[in-house]
């Protein structure tokens, strides 16, 4: 602790000894920041590359049994790169009659589309309305809708399972076994997408919306002329990052789905295991690539925004 | 009207969406969640309030104990090395070297991936007699490496694994929070001879302690609703041994169609949540400084 004061002490209180400080530093030959000697660069090296190869040998050993022959999968000592290289073996993951792949993509892919336009939207307007329209009690409402992300998914889905049957008896539409209980909750936003989005909002300069209301917008006007072209990134981000819920959702599907052709990716993907005796590792293990890659697409395609939205939580929440 | 009036009008005519969804499927279903714990519902049938019982009966339920302690075992191991492995780690990838993005995004990318795509992957790579990781094991001289998670005693542990595996998104979030110390406090430390463990000490980690609280709060409510990765891989065998709280909440709630006694588990684990959680806010005044923009 005092070695901290010191250092504020210094840095704070004493602004004017700056440009002495500054001779200092380069007198000791350091670098602005902290300087590192290349002994550690080695070592700092060395512990990344390994934990990278961790990280990554998993991956390349999925791939590579992808392509193996049946036979060749389940060697041992194991092969380590496939000969014969097999690619058909996703060509029979898609097409087999066990499984509905394609189906069940279509399904992820649809549950994904409404989710994400209703995220977003949705999302968008009501953190509009928590940034930018100064009413009473917005800050409590805020809290509590803050305090409603800690809530665990097993507290309601009981609830929510008996709502959406009694909704599917009262209305003569089903809801139960269908996407409805998927996606429809997320047109009326998503505390995550909503907190983003206002800290965003907060940071769009007051005078902007006077300017537009000067003009003679009104509050719709204003959010969709001024804020939310201005929002993009922060739009990007929650669209980006509700997609990734949505692909990798297990839980809310196995609740809700009934039939194996309404199932999306992460629930098929279980279901193509169990439902093929002995477990065909390389079937497996091309089902799941297949399952990885619009996520790993994706990243690369955007990886600045998806830095941007974690570190925006992480640091602001 | 006055233009307050006028705003609180326009102020929760925005946030209806939020409203109404909150009341629908967040309030509601809360209240009703409540409401069950007290009730015997089968499902089928109307619920029939039955004050306690619920509650008893889990009090001794030997499984419910079961579930409770391998959850609880699984926290104690995942969390606090997770968080230490992802701290240091980002600790490393702020060192300015070469190929820094390369390293951050290799070590992101397990992270990203469905814990479904997960869980078949680590399925394979756990297999004790053909998985490349008792492979790996054998070739360096192990004799009987472990059956992972065919085996009581390594089942948990392997799932431990696995989370460690995943732990990019936490490191870029210690990473972020690492980049937003001023650097005036590193030169300041340097010129005051401060050595890499002190400037860690002092400097580093106080500095950072707002991200490290973050972290701490997520990785509590995550590590106790971990449902996924056991559920698909393991079915909570080999005989229990994997078998953690959500699961057993699940099993009641679809699998018994107690959903009364589903519920008040859910309850309870609401309680603990918020308990730890108060508890770490509550430390937080000792250790977490936040900097005053």
């Amino acid at each position: 602790m005092p070695l901290t004061r010191q250092i504020e002490r210094r840095v704070i209180v004493a602004p004017d000894e700056a440009p002495i400080a500054r001779l200092d530093v380069i007198a000791h030959g350091a670098t602005s920041g902290r300087r590192t000697r290349p002994s550690f660069k080695l070592f700092t090296h060395f512990v990344l590359i390994s934990t990278c190869l961790l990280a990554v040998v998993p991956f390349a050993w999925m791939v590579s049994t992808s392509l193996k022959t049946a036979e060749n999968s389940i060697l041992y000592p194991p092969q380590i790169l496939p000969k014969p290289v097999v690619p058909r073996n996703y060509w029979d993951v898609i097409s087999g009659e066990k499984t509905s792949f394609l189906l069940w993509t279509r399904n992820s892919t649809i549950v994904a589309l409404l989710t994400v336009a209703g995220t977003t939207l949705s999302s968008a307007v009501v953190a509009y309305g928590f940034a930018k329209i100064p009413f009473r009690g917005r800050g409590a409402l805020f809290g509590i809708m803050l305090a409603t992300m800690m809530i665990p998914f097993p507290v309601t889905m009981v609830p929510l399972f008996s709502i959406f049957r009694w909704l599917g008896s009262v209305t003569g539409i089903a809801w139960l076994g269908t996407f409805k209980p998927l996606w429809v909750p997320a047109w009326f936003g998503s505390a995550f997408s909503i907190f983003l989005l206002r800290q965003f909002f907060m940071t769009i300069p007051k005078e902007l919306s006077e300017a537009a209301r000067i003009d003679g917008c009104g509050e719709i006007g204003i959010l969709f002329l001024v804020v939310l072209p201005l929002a993009r990134p922060a739009l990007a981000v929650v669209a980006l990052f509700s997609f990734m819920a949505v692909w990798n959702d297990f839980l809310a599907p196995l609740v809700y789905l009934q039939r194996p052709e309404q199932f999306t990716l992460a629930l098929g993907l279980q279901n193509f295991q169990s439902q093929m005796g002995g477990t065909p590792w390389h079937l497996l293990m091309a089902a799941s690539v297949l399952v990885i890659l619009p996520v790993i697409g994706l990243f690369f395609l955007a990886q600045k925004t998806f830095i941007a939205g974690i570190t925006t939580t992480g640091i602001k929440g | 009207m006055r233009s307050e009036t006028k705003n609180l009008f326009k102020g929760l005519g925005f946030i209806s969406p939020w409203l109404i969804g909150f009341s629908a499927f967040t309030l509601l279903p809360i209240s009703l969640s409540l409401y069950y714990s007290f009730c015997n519902y089968p499902l089928i049938q109307k619920p029939v309030f039955v004050g306690l019982a619920n509650y008893r009966g889990l009090m001794h339920d030997s499984i419910f104990w079961t579930a409770n302690y391998n959850t609880f075992i699984y926290a104690i191991l995942a969390l606090p090395a997770g968080l230490f492995i992802a701290l240091a780690l980002a600790l490393f990838l702020n060192v300015r070297i070469r190929g820094q993005a390369i390293y951050r995004t290799l070590i992101f990318l397990p992270s990203l991936i469905p814990a479904v795509a997960s869980a078949m992957l680590w399925l394979w790579l756990f297999n004790s007699k053909l998985g490349l990781v008792n492979f790996v094991l054998r070739g360096l001289g192990m004799k009987d490496p472990p059956g992972w998670l065919t085996d009581v005693r390594w089942a948990l542990p392997s799932l431990v694994i696995i989370s460690f595996w995943g732990v990019g998104n936490t490191v870029i979030i210690f990473l972020a929070g690492l980049q937003d110390v001023p650097s005036e406090l590193f030169e300041a430390a340097d010129l005051d001879g401060a050595s890499k463990l002190q400037t860690l000490r002092h400097v580093t980690l106080p500095s950072i302690s707002p991200v490290i609280f973050f972290n701490l709060i997520m990785g509590i409510i995550g590590t106790l609703q971990v449902f996924v990765l056991p559920f698909i891989m393991t079915q909570g065998g080999p005989g229990r041994a994997t078998y953690l709280y959500t699961e057993y909440m699940y099993d009641n709630a679809f699998g018994y169609l107690k959903m009364g006694y589903c519920s008040a588990m859910a309850w309870l684990q609401l309680l603990v949540v918020l308990a730890l959680t108060g508890i770490a806010f509550w430390s937080s005044r000792r250790w977490v400084h936040y900097q005053d923009r």
